[in-house]
């Protein structure tokens, strides 16, 4: 081999080490790059009582309820599953029925109850009156975004 | 080895510096007309969005930004793999030709993302996948720079500088598919995805006419960096003192 031979296959063994490292590292920590967990990890999973989570779904149709004052009941599904949300404070500008939410909070029995809401938008864009053609009864089109972890391991 | 002359040719510095200043050019007018048609459009006649209204038009300065941040790192890293195996100057002066214009494509998108995470999320940041890769991304393209500075001898520098920025390649597949293999709060792909077109027609050619502007000025102004980078290094070479003699005339 020559010198420059040489120093090709360092670099590249670098990167593949790199690599591979990377890909373990990842796949052994994927539950902590999840961002939130839906209601189905929820459904089946093993929470601490109290533990703070990030919930992530859609905002099922028809299941907001304005309570009194800012307190808001409301339900937010995945594929699967769903489970029901209160929260008192203000929503951001894109909450909607049939919209994407990550709601910060812990369980309360059956209701989780989040105290900071946030909109999460899909990669949909489209003028009203497309939108008001393409409008699916129950949104459940775009529940894929929601990844469970699978079987709760 | 005679099919690879025109490769060492290209390699050149003062050949490669003719080249640049004849395609440089081409390559600014182009991005300007592009960059014109794409953005006048979008910010002003393209319909606005069902659910952000006016707020989606960030779009046609984020996603472009976004994916020069992504694409001009990977120029930096192939650069620098070609610099640390073969020890090409033109390929150590690209190196960091490309650096800072790809570290301020990363903070205008994450500066841009962060002013519509606000009204349309409800928070400027947040650490999921995306934000957090994208922020490590930042960071490489400084430490690159910051390197840079910190070496006396260009050779060294750009030894160093290449060893950072090719090891830093392994963050550019974990921002792009952040959203696909993880749960985070930044949407998926748009435009680079399989099935359905996920945007309207009216909405998405000003916004290729704006990606592709952007990426022909990227090209542009790291052209010109690169003609800067070979003059200063090649200073009192004939072929530069010969070049400041005419261009004096």
């Amino acid at each position: 081999m020559t010198k420059r031979q040489k120093r090709m296959a360092a670099v590249l063994l670098l990167l593949a080490g790199l690599s591979v490292a990377a890909v373990l590292g990842f796949t052994a920590f994927s539950k902590n790059m999840m961002y939130f967990q839906t209601p189905s990890d929820i459904a089946g999973g093993k929470l601490p009582e109290g533990a703070r989570i990030r919930l992530g779904g859609l905002v099922e149709k028809g299941s907001v309820q304005r309570g009194e004052g800012l307190v808001v009941n409301f339900s937010v599904a995945d594929c699967d599953a769903n489970l029901p949300v209160r929260y008192e404070g203000i929503l951001p500008d894109l909450f909607r029925e049939g919209q994407g939410v990550v709601a910060m909070g812990h369980m309360d029995g059956k209701t989780f109850v989040a105290d900071e809401v946030l909109a999460k938008h899909d990669e949909n864009y489209m003028p009203p009156e497309l939108a008001e053609k393409l409008t699916t009864p129950d949104g459940k089109h775009s529940c894929a975004q929601f990844k469970s972890m699978g079987g709760s391991t | 080895m005679s099919s690879w002359t025109w490769f060492h040719r290209l390699a050149s510095p003062p050949s490669f510096y003719r080249l640049a200043d004849r395609l440089a050019p081409w390559l600014g007018w182009l991005a300007l007309a592009l960059l014109g048609y794409g953005w006048i459009n979008g910010l002003f006649f393209a319909p606005e969005d069902y659910q952000q209204k006016d707020a989606y038009r960030i779009i046609y300065v984020h996603v472009p930004a976004a994916a020069l941040s992504l694409s001009l790192y990977v120029g930096m890293a192939v650069a620098g793999f070609v610099a640390l195996v073969w020890r090409m100057k033109l390929a150590e002066s690209a190196l960091i030709a490309i650096a800072p214009v790809g570290a301020s494509f990363t903070a205008l998108a994450l500066v841009t993302g962060m002013l519509w995470g606000k009204p349309m999320w409800g928070a400027y940041w947040v650490w999921d996948a995306r934000l957090t890769s994208e922020l490590v991304l930042l960071f490489l393209y400084l430490g690159v720079i910051g390197l840079w500075q910190a070496f006396e001898d260009p050779r060294a520098a750009a030894r160093a500088c290449a060893l950072l920025a090719v090891v830093g390649v392994i963050n550019v597949p974990i921002v792009k598919y952040s959203v696909d293999w993880w749960n985070s709060l930044h949407q998926g792909s748009t435009i680079l995805k399989m099935g359905k077109p996920s945007i309207t027609a009216a909405m998405a050619y000003p916004l290729f006419a704006s990606v592709i502007g952007s990426y022909l000025f990227a090209g542009y102004v790291v052209l010109r960096r690169l003609q800067n980078e070979l003059l200063s290094r090649e200073a009192g070479t004939a072929w530069v003192r010969e070049l400041m003699g005419r261009s004096r005339v």
